[in-house]
């Protein structure tokens, strides 16, 4: 059940893990929970549940000062259950004021329920989250990054989603100390619901690229992604898709780049064909470099490129293939 | 057959393809789109009338909103759904995520003897994805969210496959459940023109706050039963950059030499 602020003490992470590796996401909330809890003069607390904690040291170095560790073979499994109950009665126990999370595919799924077990609020991918005035602020984006809303929460946990590749990450300080405390998992059973089995698939993870190369509705047939991929290959870069082409079927939603695929920040951002419509700015603006490749000189897309070849991909491309392979 | 009874929720949400927005006023123009039904609940529409042709069930669709979302409901009946029902009550406006989960579940406890909800994974405008997770907790059920693929189903209950933790992961989900789902799940079929003239003679049943006190706790709904609030709403700058542009025979050659002394080589 959710508490009032005057009950409320700390700043809290859900550290997310897959199988025991502490996912990335993790220590940008940790950097971000650490501004918060300065800001406040309060404890920075990381939560994790894990089939193995051997890594719950790292947490400290990346900013906690404490660390609530619980292991258990139960949390080797994308199953929301377990994690849920522990979360809800961890937080019941310690009342923390503020509580993120990251908002991946597991954290979206979970996020909501401990925050509907709790009958408090949950602000989904928030692009900014300070203190103002002793008050939690939280910012996010809304009909298509167009607005930010300033949202608050009138009740505890107030509770937060964060994006992967939203804020930074705590850059790791082995000098830094704290505690690592380690909590008695609840028991758990699950009746109704099953892992049947994993099923490995190539993994794209467009967000780690450091380059990524793109196309839009510039590309006339699903067949001359051969012609990105053999850029992608030429600059060790990963192939990225505006949603017109996912949605037509012509490459899988993992390469979507975008403000309801994947967003993006690498060093280079190549966008073939692309005009630019604000749904895929949304995912790919803050990249280091932008190149912007298309026919239409007043495309949006240029407005956001550093550079710019207004032309054919069609010509453009091979003509960049032929300079790369002589590079 | 059997007869298993499912739930859908459905959103009416602006076209937000083509929705104007107005910068300077900080707000959309809403008169400048038409609605229409959020795409991923056709999705969740469509794996229900799945359910219903292979294994034998009733579709109920539910939506809040106001008196024209009748329209998006109508829609549904057309594309399968058997029953509709439409919260909409002034009392409804202004629910954050959980006072519109904490509806939605209400209605759904009135309705009775479910087996199973269907939700898209999230909605176009407000894009959070929270409702369905939420929905499940309220009603003490099971969920997997993020499902792209429905492979077995019978009356007891249904195996899906659903992303999660860079991998994708087969789960067997018994019945009372709720599954979220993604666009990949299915292709929705579009509705006969046969089945539509029928549809807009459909009995839309309307609920309003006093039809659900009976089960629900009033300061729960809408503004102030929710947890959240909105206290200002800041429109960012564009920001754009400054583009060099290359044009010519050399373009491509010229674009590299730049960007090698931008990174240190590529």
């Amino acid at each position: 059940m959710a508490y009032d602020v005057e009950d409320a003490e700390g700043v809290w992470i859900y550290c997310e893990q897959e199988k025991g590796e502490i996912h990335p996401v993790s220590y940008e909330l940790l950097k971000k929970g650490r501004e918060l809890a300065d800001n406040l003069n309060t404890d920075l607390t990381a939560l994790f549940l894990t089939p193995d904690g051997q890594d719950a040291q790292e947490l400290i170095y990346r900013g906690a000062d404490k660390v609530y560790l619980l292991e258990h073979d139960c949390f080797d499994d994308p199953n929301e259950n377990p994690f849920r109950k522990n979360i809800v009665k961890l937080v019941e126990e310690d009342k923390p004021e503020i509580f993120l999370m990251g908002a991946t595919h597991f954290g979206r799924s979970l996020a909501p329920r401990v925050a509907s077990a709790l009958e408090t609020g949950l602000t989904a991918d928030c692009t900014g989250l300070k203190i103002d005035d002793g008050e939690f602020v939280q910012i996010r984006p809304a009909f298509t990054g167009n607005i930010l809303a300033h949202i608050s929460t009138d009740r505890c946990p107030k509770m937060s989603t964060v994006r992967y590749k939203e804020f930074d990450e705590f850059e790791k300080d082995s000098s830094r100390e704290g505690e690592i405390i380690e909590k008695e998992p609840v028991g758990y059973t699950e009746e109704n619901i099953k892992i049947l089995e994993e099923i490995i698939e190539e993994d794209v993870n467009i967000q780690e690229a450091e380059i990524v190369v793109s196309a839009g509705r510039g590309l006339k047939d699903p067949q001359d992604f051969e012609m990105i991929e053999e850029i992608c290959s030429e600059v060790g870069g990963k192939v990225g898709s505006s949603r017109p082409l996912v949605d037509e079927g012509w490459i899988s939603r993992n390469h979507q780049v975008g403000y309801s695929g994947n967003r993006v920040k690498p060093n280079l951002y190549i966008a073939c064909g692309i005009s630019g419509a604000p749904q895929h700015l949304a995912g790919m603006k803050e990249s280091e470099i932008i190149v912007a490749i298309n026919t239409d000189p007043s495309a949006p897309i240029f407005d956001h490129a550093d550079y710019g070849i207004v032309g054919d991909l069609y010509e453009v491309l091979p003509e960049l293939v032929k300079h790369l392979k002589e590079e | 057959m059997a007869n298993l009874n499912i739930i859908v929720p459905i959103k009416e949400v602006p076209d937000i393809e083509k929705v104007n927005f107005d910068r300077e006023k900080g707000r959309i123009d809403r008169s400048s789109a038409t609605t229409e039904p959020n795409p991923f609940d056709l999705n969740a529409l469509e794996e229900a009338v799945k359910l219903k042709e292979e294994v034998g069930a009733t579709i109920t669709v539910l939506s809040m909103g106001p008196p024209q979302a009748e329209d998006t409901l109508k829609d549904a009946i057309a594309r399968g759904a058997d029953d509709a029902i439409l919260l909409t009550d002034k009392g409804f406006a202004g629910s954050d995520t959980w006072a519109t989960s904490y509806t939605l579940a209400t209605a759904i406890k009135k309705v009775g003897d479910y087996d199973f909800i269907v939700c898209g994974e999230k909605t176009v405008d407000g894009d959070t994805g929270q409702v369905g997770p939420e929905i499940a907790e309220i009603l003490d059920i099971p969920h997997v969210a993020y499902v792209n693929k429905t492979i077995d189903r019978d009356e007891e209950g249904i195996v899906v496959e659903t992303e999660v933790w860079g991998s994708t992961y087969k789960k067997e989900l018994k019945f009372p459940g709720l599954i979220t789902v993604t666009k990949d799940v299915n292709e929705p079929r579009l509705p006969s023109v046969t089945d539509k003239l029928q549809a807009k003679k459909a009995d839309i049943e309307k609920w309003g706050l006093d039809d659900l006190l009976e089960i629900g706790d009033e300061k729960h709904f809408g503004l102030s039963g929710s947890p959240t609030g909105v206290v200002n709403i800041e429109v960012p700058e564009e920001k754009g950059r400054e583009t060099k542009i290359f044009e010519g025979p050399n373009a491509a050659k010229e674009l590299i030499e730049e960007l090698k002394s931008d990174m240190g080589g590529i």
